[in-house]
């Protein structure tokens, strides 16, 4: 009897070569895909992307509006949110990681942050709506898309914290406590920058998804600016570079909307992958080193 | 014998002093331990605080709609005329249940796929690139896959189908389907590599070829933390507003074919809720949405909760 070699195994073998096959044709699909998308948004708007229309104002009738005031509430509102949210979230993030008890109320804190996580980010707009434009009265603001969006960044900010200092192996913590150091001490001077790294690109994380955010700032900070540019009033309208592409998409009457529309995806995409990278690259390259 | 007595009155004052500064630092030590246990404390308490808040002002708002129509009425009917005070949600609860399942139908097992590439069949420089390009493509804002959709997609269905305008839950279906592969990819393949080595070895010893050892072990082993990955992605799904509002016409109406201009419980609140007074039907109506929006995702998270805590005792 021959072991080796009957139809069976034949076939067996056939069927793997072709699966083989299959699994790197969908990857090199899927890769394609992803680069061509990129390749799309970016250069569809890069190449006509001149420098005045990054600072100019946006024009409602007239061509050749600019994305001045909306590219500098993005970042106004996102570092407003990232001001807000990430003391408490990083402090969130330690706490589970290196003060909770393995206990049924640090479950019941678990799922809270898991539940928050899942939240629809239009459930944090309608939040900040009734809580801002309701409860204060304030209308649709610069300060109350910037608190919106770090009610949603919190829960993602405490997962990345926590898992960040999770990773610290728990020797050198040892060692620190064996020192006579208190806890406070031990996670300020050895574990947090040990886990800074991690912390960071968490943070660039979250902070590329809240630049991009739309849904959230639709409905607190509106669809309008205040008409001026370098406006720090924490209490004017806030459209940011997101919004303005659903704004000009939908709503715009002006004739070149659809430039418009391309050249703002492009730098929105630009400055999202430009978030992601910049502080990472840094890491990047230290862990190189580390490791050779 | 009185020498080191000298010696040691000698020193006294100064190391008085020494143990007196040493024990003020020590004493601000202990004080910082204290205050920043606290201050972590109350940042998660901060976190569950803002999950009541949401919980709180959404389903107040919520609950008042049953005094002007009833659950029946809204969950049932799919008539929703609210310029006529007539709520009836069914449409867009059935569409965005249509248009999760269409979602997952393309979306899993392209990802799962994907992860089994990653996991265990590419070579290591292959790991090494697709994985950080799929993080790039969970960068992209929402809004941009939308304008993708709106400007790539439909122009392309249209010519495919022949179908006057292209959008309609097979648009939001497509669009959905690349957002998600990411999440549902990227968790699937670390429940992939999480399989112990052993098992993979015995069924290579009994003669496997790798696909079915991939088939008939790896997949089967890492049941649970694909169906987790499945899930979150669901959430995803549901949950996602700008992308499918983009590109699903945005009818009221019950999505009868892969083409028909609909729209679902996200997609309708943000449309109409800037149109509305706070103090209206419409608004409640509009909130309970939301509500069942965050019902669903809490639901969604308890699932992924119970399979997660199964795998542990394991």
């Amino acid at each position: 009897m021959n072991l080796t070699r009957n139809r069976h195994t034949a076939r067996s073998r056939r069927n793997n070569k072709i699966a083989t096959f299959g699994f790197y044709a969908l990857g090199a699909l899927v890769m394609l895909l992803i680069f061509w998308l990129l390749f799309t948004i970016l250069s569809k708007g890069l190449p006509q992307l001149r420098p005045e229309f990054l600072v100019r104002l946006p024009e409602e009738i007239d061509p050749g509006g600019g994305i001045g005031p909306v590219l500098f509430n993005s970042f106004y509102i996102l570092f407003i949110s990232l001001l807000i949210s990430i003391p408490v979230g990083v402090g969130a993030g330690i706490y589970m990681a290196e003060y909770a008890p393995d206990n049924r109320f640090t479950g019941a804190l678990r799922i809270c942050v898991e539940s928050l996580s899942s939240v629809p980010s239009i459930v944090f707009g309608l939040l900040g709506l009734a809580i801002f434009a309701e409860y204060f009265g304030i209308g649709l603001t610069i300060l109350g898309g910037g608190v919106s969006l770090a009610l949603l960044n919190l829960p993602m900010l405490a997962r990345v914290t926590e898992e960040a200092v999770r990773a610290v192996p728990g020797d050198i913590r040892e060692a620190g406590y064996a020192l006579g150091m208190t806890k406070f001490h031990v996670i300020r001077k050895v574990v947090l920058p040990v886990a800074l790294p991690a912390i960071v690109t968490g943070i660039c994380l979250v902070a590329g998804r809240a630049f991009g955010e739309s849904a959230v700032i639709i409905l607190t900070a509106g669809l309008s600016t205040s008409g001026e540019m370098w406006d720090f009033n924490l209490f004017s309208p806030g459209e940011t570079l997101a919004v303005h592409l659903w704004y000009v998409q939908s709503e715009a009457i002006v004739e070149d909307a659809r430039q418009i529309a391309d050249k703002s995806a492009a730098v929105l995409v630009f400055v999202v992958l430009l978030i992601n990278f910049m502080f990472r690259f840094p890491l990047w390259l230290g862990n190189r080193k580390k490791g050779h | 014998m009185g020498a080191p007595v000298q010696s040691l009155a000698s020193q006294t004052p100064n190391k008085a002093e020494h143990s007196i500064i040493n024990e003020k630092r020590h004493r601000r030590h202990l004080l910082g331990n204290r205050l920043s246990r606290y201050y972590f404390f109350f940042s998660i308490l901060a976190l569950c605080l803002v999950l009541g808040l949401v919980i709180v002002f959404i389903g107040k708002t919520a609950l008042l709609l049953f005094g002007d129509v009833s659950p029946a009425e809204f969950f049932l009917s799919f008539n929703w005329t609210p310029e006529e005070e007539v709520f009836g949600a069914a449409a867009f609860i059935v569409n965005t249940l249509i248009l999760t399942a269409l979602t997952l139908l393309i979306a899993v097992p392209v990802s799962v796929g994907m992860a089994v590439l990653c996991a265990e069949i590419a070579p290591k420089w292959m790991k090494s690139f697709i994985r950080p390009v799929l993080d790039l493509l969970v960068g992209i804002p929402s809004i941009v896959y939308g304008y993708l959709g709106l400007t790539v997609l439909l122009p392309f269905l249209r010519r495919i189908s022949g179908e006057g305008l292209g959008d309609g839950v097979l648009a939001a279906a497509l669009v959905l389907a690349l957002m998600v592969l990411p999440t549902i990819c990227r968790i699937s393949d670390d429940a992939i590599v999480a399989v112990p080595r052993k098992f993979r070895d015995a069924a290579y010893a009994l003669g496997s070829t790798r696909l079915q050892v991939i088939m008939r072990v790896v997949l089967p082993a890492a049941k649970r933390g694909i169906i987790s990955a499945v899930i979150l992605g669901m959430t995803r799904a549901v949950g996602e507003t700008m992308a499918v509002v983009m590109v699903i016409g945005n009818t009221p109406q019950l999505a009868k074919s892969l083409f028909t201009p609909s729209s679902v419980l996200t997609s309708n609140i943000v449309m109409q809720i800037s149109n509305v007074e706070f103090e209206s039907t419409w608004n409640y109506a509009l909130h309970m949405m939301a509500f069942l929006l965050l019902l669903i995702s809490f639901v969604l998270i308890l699932i992924i909760r119970v399979l997660g805590r199964k795998r542990g005792d394991a």
